[in-house]
């Protein structure tokens, strides 16, 4: 996992509530390996039309797909548990999402794959978004470290991330290789609970 | 802080290994894998890792199981395969489709006694919340955590704040499950439980069925909370004894002494607490494009603060009748309502009824069908005109070439009625079996209060 520490990037915004995990890979793409990419397949369907050609009115297909931050409504990510969703988000380009509200998985999945997800409350969103159409210059700061997101020049607002999450994705820490070091607490931790669990082994 | 515990709260308890940063390790009783663990397989294979608990880890083939008639395509056998390779490989007891135990995960893996009270039960899919119906602590994970899962039998989680919905009185005729779920989503909105382990209580609960426990339960997810739970009681009791994979004998013995401790203490704190009334509940249809743009059968389509966008991809105006909007489809199937019961209130509207638009009904386990095959169900609904199709997600998510086309009207059983989520373009209105049933028959979204083979079926109120 790629450490994420200081991002200053341009913003797609794309204001809609309850962005879905259908929405942002639909299910047929998502037999894909990890490595054979899953950038050109994020939004896909809001994204082509029926023969392949691209939708103009869609944000993403308004830009030059160079931003590193969606910012978008509530419960971004609701939905399935596919972390296939997060693949896309990254491979296309993107390191951060802002929104009021996520989804569960989806934010838990983002976590594990270097994708900050920054939770703003819906006064702060509404202000940072006001904040984000006038600026003609839309260069986004996000400092991990401080929990901030702002303009290069103006305010910064503040956001909640868990401090576990936020040490591991500061120094890109994959969970795995953590939990490893607990192994010998794991081995007894099951040696002693499985003692009178013997019910959980299907006979 | 003796006496003052949740029931999802004693289970982490019980399972926890260590804390850290305010995060709790916790063992895993229960990992079930399915086609979409493929990345978390790869994750394994790439490293070198072994599964630490194959025997606590159970597979089988859903979201790619073809339906329809024919063979699989490509993509549908390669999904299969690697999943048979992978749970091979790593000594992972799977149900391939040739085998009798095979179905969707949330509906096989209780049904084969897999779903114990007092568990952890993790999946790659956000329906694992279903398993909640039997007491376990149940949620769905993405594929880094299901690799993490597969290498330590462990899952790091922040502890979730507790939320109870206390649901009293009775279901009225015409109403299930589904339509409480919905009634409730409808309530407090898709993110109502957003970040909640909620605990189900109440009179209603306590009568309610196993299935309609795990309809309730699937259908928590869908107002955004982490996973739903229902303490185990004597009807859990009486469903898991004897299922093939539950305990035996002195196991069988051991559980139930463990199980009969597991509710929520008396001075439990909720951080969250809602009370629903049942009487009040009414077949329910959704309009939009979320679970909670929903409204009774009998109400219109809201013109106040609605969603345009929702609208427009629906195809309906503000202020239009729900009843009456002709369909193009029906399916009765997924993991939400393609049990047993389910088919068996289908039937009650579809006997000596003649279907008006294609109605797919795939059931939700081989076992599900040789019972409906069995009882006499196929033939009504083969007889109705209806397709009977093959057991697995199907239509729910269409990844097994099972959609709906671009602009069609589809009245569905299942869980979600996201842009897109049965095919491109598809428009999903989600309802009841008996209602999509009667929506079938009819053509158009009907109320299946008015059907006047139900009502003389005696179907009754759960
Ligand atoms: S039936 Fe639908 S919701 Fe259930 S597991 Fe399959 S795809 Fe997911």
């Amino acid at each position: 996992m790629k450490p994420f520490t200081v991002l200053n990037g341009g913003c797609v915004l794309m204001p809609y509530e309850n962005i879905d995990t259908d929405q942002l890979i639909p299910a047929r793409f998502m037999n894909r390996t990890r490595a054979s990419g899953y950038g050109g397949y994020l939004f896909y369907d809001l994204r082509y039309n029926a023969s392949g050609g691209q939708i103009p009115e869609f944000e993403l297909n308004k830009t030059n797909g160079s931003e590193l931050i969606l910012v978008s409504g509530h419960n971004f990510g609701c939905g399935s548990s596919r972390e296939a969703a997060v693949y896309a988000l990254l491979d296309y380009g993107f390191r951060a999402i802002v929104a009021p509200s996520f989804g569960d998985i989806f934010r838990n999945n983002a976590s594990k794959n270097g994708l900050l997800t920054v939770p703003l409350a819906d006064q702060e969103y509404t202000r940072f978004v006001r904040q984000l159409s006038q600026s003609e210059f839309k260069d986004v700061k996000i400092d991990l470290a401080k929990q901030t997101l702002g303009f290069k020049t103006s305010a910064t607002f503040g956001f909640e991330i868990d401090p576990a999450i936020k040490r591991k994705m500061l120094q890109g820490i994959d969970d795995l290789a953590e939990t490893l070091q607990y192994q010998a607490m794991i081995e007894n931790f099951e040696t002693k609970y499985l003692q009178n669990k013997q019910w959980l082994f299907p006979k | 802080m003796i006496g003052s515990l949740t029931l999802v709260e004693k289970i982490c308890e019980s399972h926890r290994i260590l804390s850290k940063e305010g995060m709790d390790l916790l063992f895993i009783d229960r990992h079930f894998v399915h086609e979409g663990s493929h990345h978390a397989f790869h994750k394994m294979s790439s490293s070198g890792r072994e599964v630490r608990h194959p025997a606590l880890t159970f597979g089988v083939a859903d979201h790619y199981a073809p339906t329809g008639v024919g063979n699989p395509n490509e993509t549908m056998s390669v999904m299969i395969s690697r999943l048979r390779t992978n749970t091979a490989q790593h000594r992972i007891k799977s149900f391939d489709l040739d085998d009798a135990r095979h179905g969707i995960v949330h509906v096989t893996m209780p049904e084969q006694g897999l779903s114990l009270p007092g568990t952890t039960i993790v999946c790659g899919d956000s329906h694992t919340a279903t398993h909640g119906a039997f007491g376990a602590f149940a949620f769905g994970i993405g594929a880094s955590e299901v690799a993490h899962v597969l290498a330590t039998q462990t899952l790091w989680q922040k502890p979730v704040a507790p939320m109870r919905i206390t649901i009293t009185g009775c279901l009225p005729f015409g109403t299930s499950a589904k339509d409480l779920a919905l009634y409730v989503i409808a309530q407090i909105g898709t993110g109502g439980a957003a970040g909640y382990a909620v605990e189900y209580a109440g009179d209603t609960i306590a009568r309610l069925s196993i299935e309609g426990r795990m309809t309730l339960c699937n259908m928590t997810i869908e107002m955004g909370a982490r996973s739903g739970i229902i303490p185990p009681d004597d009807i859990t009791l009486a469903w898991l004894k004897g299922r093939a994979l539950a305990p035996v004998g002195a196991d069988w013995d051991a559980a139930v002494a463990q199980w009969r401790e597991l509710k929520s203490d008396k001075n439990a704190k909720f951080q969250k607490e809602i009370t629903i009334e049942a009487s009040n509940v009414v077949p329910m249809v959704t309009w939009g494009t979320a679970p909670d743009q929903v409204a009774a059968v009998t109400a219109k389509v809201p013109s106040d603060g609605v969603d345009d966008a929702a609208l427009r991809y629906m195809g309906l105006t503000a202020g239009q009748a729900i009843q009456a909007m002709p369909i193009d489809q029906a399916f009765i199937g997924s993991c939400t309502n393609g049990r047993y019961s389910d088919l068996l209130e289908a039937s009650r509207v579809l006997r000596g009824s003649q279907i008006k638009v294609p109605l797919l009904i795939s059931p939700g386990s081989a076992e599900v069908a040789r019972q409906a095959e069995a009882n006499g169900l196929v033939d009504i609904f083969i007889k109705a005109g209806a397709t009977w199709a093959r057991s697995g997600c199907s239509l729910c998510v269409g990844m097994n070439g099972d959609r709906v086309k671009p602009g069609q009207r589809c009245a569905s059983t299942s869980n979600r009625n996201f842009k897109g989520r049965q095919g491109k373009g598809a428009r999903t209105h989600l309802m009841s079996p008996a209602m999509v049933a009667a929506a079938a028959v009819a053509g158009c979204i009907v109320d299946v209060r008015q059907h006047d083979g139900y009502r003389q079926s005696g179907a009754v109120s759960t």
